[in-house]
């Protein structure tokens, strides 16, 4: 496991000859195992953190540190979950799960082992032979998030993961994320807009606002958890009602809604 | 539901209304006595001269041993321009700096058609294979090249970056990702790269000395025989056709297979 550092980080557009500034003076370290979600409103430059991270995108000013080395390009130790999944459409399941394994230069049998092992976990057994595209949305993303754990990578980088499912299986989803985080907790970098998924999801959310993007406050969200004893209520909607939950999201909601008035004048 | 009813009729007849007017008046003119009949032979005298090239060597063969000739040659050239084409598409898609060696070289010399490359190949290969394979290859290889080197550029961003986050190497990157999304492109290629390749295949012939449909039709022009040089190109015509045929198959298969 590895930390994720964000380091004064400014991103600049040049946009027919004007500067915009998309990202000013981020600050931000996410602990090693520690679950981060941040959440704004669109175009605040969310997506972007979590780009620069995975190395396919650059800082204009600043840096961006996985493992304490600066971020230069994608590769398998910081594993990505697309909002759009990205799985190969003429791959199986087994072999978009296998992809990466190969570059890493995992052996035949190791690769076996944990190929097995997460499919069984993201409950893909059976769906080895099966194409993306003979798959439901939720199916995909399990696939796609299989893929990324199955690398053991230091850090792992979702990307609004949730974000093309529709409700209900959305809920189901988080509630296994969950299951998969407390389990095996690793450091996750977490892109959403919705504020109960990340206050569900997190141990410390960043709300940031926009034009430019910057942070607006980070609350801890573990410490009310643990206090509260959120996990021992295995369904979300038990989680939504306590009152400690409740504030939080409030919370959260007028920090996000303030953006929108300040918008609005 | 009631366009397409009488669409479906209305479309064979006025197929049927050109085929046969064309033939109509074929026939009219070949018979109206204006030229000779070895000048504009009618649509049966053809029909019957070539019945007669299935059976009779003309040109040293039987028409069926020149059309084996010429496919041999044509698989030859159209065989080499895939083997070139698609890994050259894909290298030029994956590493900009072959791209941009390649591009020029390949936009002016794709500008000599096919049969401009006939006296070059004649002084290089004389009348060996390598002449028509060459000009074969010539009319099938920019295709080949163009749609491959498209369709793996199209190649939606998500996936390049899911292969360079799952950290593939640039082979793997080619074939396993590059290759497979641009299938559906390249096929479209090989159709249109096969139909060119054919098409180049009597100039490739006219500089071949002893068999093939190209040079079975300079035979019937030196005899002066306007059936045989027409029954050599309606075996050009239906083979082409087998060929387009066969290459749509594959492509509806290959697309089914994947679900479009």
């Amino acid at each position: 496991m590895a930390t994720i550092q964000f380091e004064s980080v400014e991103r600049v557009f040049r946009q027919n000859g004007t500067d915009f500034v998309a990202l000013k003076d981020v600050n931000l370290e996410v602990r090693e195992r520690e679950f981060v979600a941040i959440v704004g409103p669109s175009g605040c430059g969310k997506t972007t953190c979590m780009r620069m991270a995975a190395g396919l995108e650059h800082p204009t000013g600043g840096s961006v540190k996985v493992d304490h080395e600066v971020v230069r390009r994608p590769g398998p130790d910081r594993a990505v979950v697309f909002q759009q999944f990205a799985l190969f459409p003429w791959k199986t399941v087994w072999d978009n799960v296998e992809f990466g394994l190969i570059s890493l230069g995992v052996d035949a049998a190791e690769r076996k082992r944990r190929i097995e092992h997460y499919i069984g976990l993201m409950g893909l057994g059976g769906y080895e032979r099966a194409f993306p595209h003979q798959l439901s949305g939720g199916m995909q993303q399990r696939v796609a998030i299989a893929r990324a754990y199955v690398l053991d990578p230091k850090v792992l980088l979702m990307d609004e993961p949730f974000g093309a499912l529709d409700a209900q299986t959305r809920v189901v989803m988080q509630e296994e994320l969950v299951r998969l985080a407390r389990q095996h907790p690793r450091t996750v970098l977490f892109i959403t807009h919705a504020v109960e998924e990340a206050v569900y999801l997190a141990d410390r959310i960043v709300v940031m606002s926009r034009r430019p993007g910057t942070i607006r406050e980070i609350i801890d969200v573990k410490t009310i958890r643990d206090a509260e004893n959120w996990d021992q209520h295995a369904r979300i909607e038990d989680v939504m009602d306590l009152p400690s939950f409740v504030h939080l999201r409030t919370h959260i909601w007028k920090l996000l809604r303030d953006q929108l008035g300040a918008d609005v004048h | 539901m009631l366009q397409p009813r009488l669409q479906a009729p209305r479309f064979a007849t006025l197929t049927a209304v050109g085929a046969g007017g064309f033939v109509l008046i074929w026939t009219a003119a070949a018979l109206a006595g204006l030229t000779s009949r070895e000048f504009l032979p009618t649509p049966w005298d053809v029909l019957q001269r070539f019945a007669q090239l299935v059976v009779e060597p003309f040109a040293g063969h039987t028409l069926f041993v020149h059309l084996l000739s010429s496919f041999q040659r044509y698989a030859m050239g159209f065989v080499l321009a895939v083997v070139v084409g698609i890994p050259l598409g894909l290298l030029m898609a994956w590493f900009g700096w072959i791209d941009r060696i390649v591009t020029p070289l390949f936009e002016a010399v794709r500008f000599v058609a096919p049969i401009a490359w006939v006296p070059f190949a004649a002084l290089w290969f004389g009348t060996g294979i390598g002449g028509p394979v060459l000009i074969i290859f010539m009319g099938a290889f920019p295709p080949v090249l163009i749609n491959t080197y498209r369709g793996a550029k199209n190649v939606d961003r998500k996936y390049i970056e899911a292969t360079q986050m799952l950290g593939a190497s640039n082979w793997r990157a080619m074939t396993q990702v590059l290759l497979p999304a641009a299938v559906p492109s390249i096929v479209a290629g090989l159709r249109v790269s096969a139909g060119l390749g054919w098409q180049s295949l009597v100039g490739a012939e006219l500089i071949v000395a002893s068999s093939g449909v190209g040079y079975l039709m300079v035979k019937g022009q030196a005899a002066v025989s306007t059936s045989t040089v027409m029954s050599g190109m309606i075996a050009i015509g239906v083979v082409g056709i087998v060929i387009d045929v066969a290459l749509r198959k594959l492509q509806q298969a290959i697309e089914a297979r994947r679900g479009i």
